[in-house]
């Protein structure tokens, strides 16, 4: 039985005071993924079918791998935000949403880091 | 994780027909949704038919009939008839809107009419508007100053400043557009829903108010503000044709001014 007021329902834990760098954050992202998404995908046409060596050599090129390192962490950045307003509506158990709030961090982190040494390998290995 | 179908006890049921009287020739069908809290078993959808000769034009004028003529159990708010109260706000044909304002010559086929949705029902087409009207009281939508007031006349607004408030001031707070809006529907409890941050825009653009800094820091919230996701449910569904949306983006833009 919960006798509180609808008034103490609405005023809650009071605000936050934050919100605006999120929502800044997927706006800036979002707008840096419109020209980086565009080149990936005509990168990736120009590139079907060629072999290892031709694509090694894009990749040691340092403004291909600048887009390329910045592709994926713009997209990873905008992806993390993403599935965390998605998990704020959806998942309404405190133990669930931290779990997915937590994980989908270090699961973004992870992937970033791994992407970026895969594309640094490539451009720069052996 | 929210739920995205009914309770077992929540789940509508048919109901009990109730005929056109014997000559009656233009007959539309009314389906209503009917609660009783006081009666065991679940919610129940009955069907009324009426006879349009005799009845006015709106789906109001056909609720008002049926309690009069046919079952006067039927239970709904309604007060001024004229789309200024906000008291008759219903779901009819699948959208929430005001029943005095709504033609039922608008509405191919039988008239299906629910409470407003992803409410508690009180009773029939009467929902439990508690939180929202605390989540309004919690907005503080009156003018809040520190300077004194004038002493010898009102608080002066110019017509530009006053022109700001146009699209704001003109809510009737009838709830269609805040329970027409699927983040209020999963997040009531912490998002303030498109009704209340209309209203705390009104007060935000009021050039009277000198609280906007202190109303910004209330709402700076991912959850009292930023569940907007501008779904437009709360624009397409406002009976007045206010745009909600539009205001709860000037207070994202106003948020985002004072930082840069």
């Amino acid at each position: 039985m919960e006798l509180r007021t609808p008034l103490g329902r609405a005023r809650g834990l009071g605000s936050a005071k934050t919100g605006v760098g999120h929502f800044w954050q997927q706006r800036i992202t979002a707008i840096a993924l419109v020209p980086l998404a565009l080149w990936f995908a005509v990168s990736v046409i120009r590139l079907s079918g060629v072999d290892y060596a031709v694509a090694k050599a894009w990749m040691a090129k340092p403004l291909n791998a600048t887009m390329m390192l910045l592709t994926v962490s713009v997209a990873l950045w905008h992806g993390v935000l993403g599935v965390q307003v998605v998990i704020e509506d959806y998942v309404l158990g405190s133990v669930g949403k931290w779990i997915g709030l937590i994980g989908t961090r270090l699961l973004g982190a992870f992937l970033a880091v791994f992407m970026a040494v895969s594309v640094l390998k490539v451009a720069f290995g052996g | 994780m929210v739920e995205f179908a009914l309770p077992a006890n929540s789940r509508v049921q048919p109901g009990t027909f109730h005929p056109a009287p014997s000559g009656a020739t233009n007959v539309k069908r009314f389906k209503i949704y009917r609660y009783d809290p006081d009666a065991e078993g679940n919610p129940r959808l009955d069907t009324y038919e009426v006879d349009l000769d005799t009845c006015g034009p709106m789906v109001l004028d056909a609720l008002i009939k049926i309690k009069n003529e046919m079952d006067s159990t039927l239970t709904f708010r309604r007060s001024c008839r004229e789309g200024i109260c906000g008291s008759c706000s219903m779901n009819i044909d699948g959208t929430n809107t005001l029943a005095c304002l709504k033609p039922i010559a608008d509405i191919p086929g039988d008239v299906k009419i629910y409470p407003l949705p992803h409410m508690p029902v009180i009773k029939d087409l009467v929902p439990d508007l508690s939180l929202p009207y605390a989540q309004l009281q919690s907005v503080e939508p009156w003018l809040q100053t520190k300077s004194p007031t004038p002493p010898d006349s009102e608080r002066l607004q110019s017509p530009e400043e006053r022109e700001a408030l146009d699209g704001l001031w003109e809510c009737i707070l009838c709830f269609c557009c805040q329970t027409g809006c699927p983040s209020y529907w999963w997040n009531g409890e912490r998002y303030l829903g498109p009704a209340i941050l209309l209203q705390a825009a009104r007060w935000i653009h009021d050039s009277r108010d000198e609280f906007t800094g202190e109303r910004l820091d209330a709402l700076e919230d991912p959850f009292k503000l930023y569940r907007c996701h501008t779904i437009m449910n709360c624009t397409s569904t406002c009976p007045k044709g206010l745009n909600p949306a539009k205001a709860i983006g000037s207070i994202k833009e106003m948020l985002l001014q004072r930082r840069f």
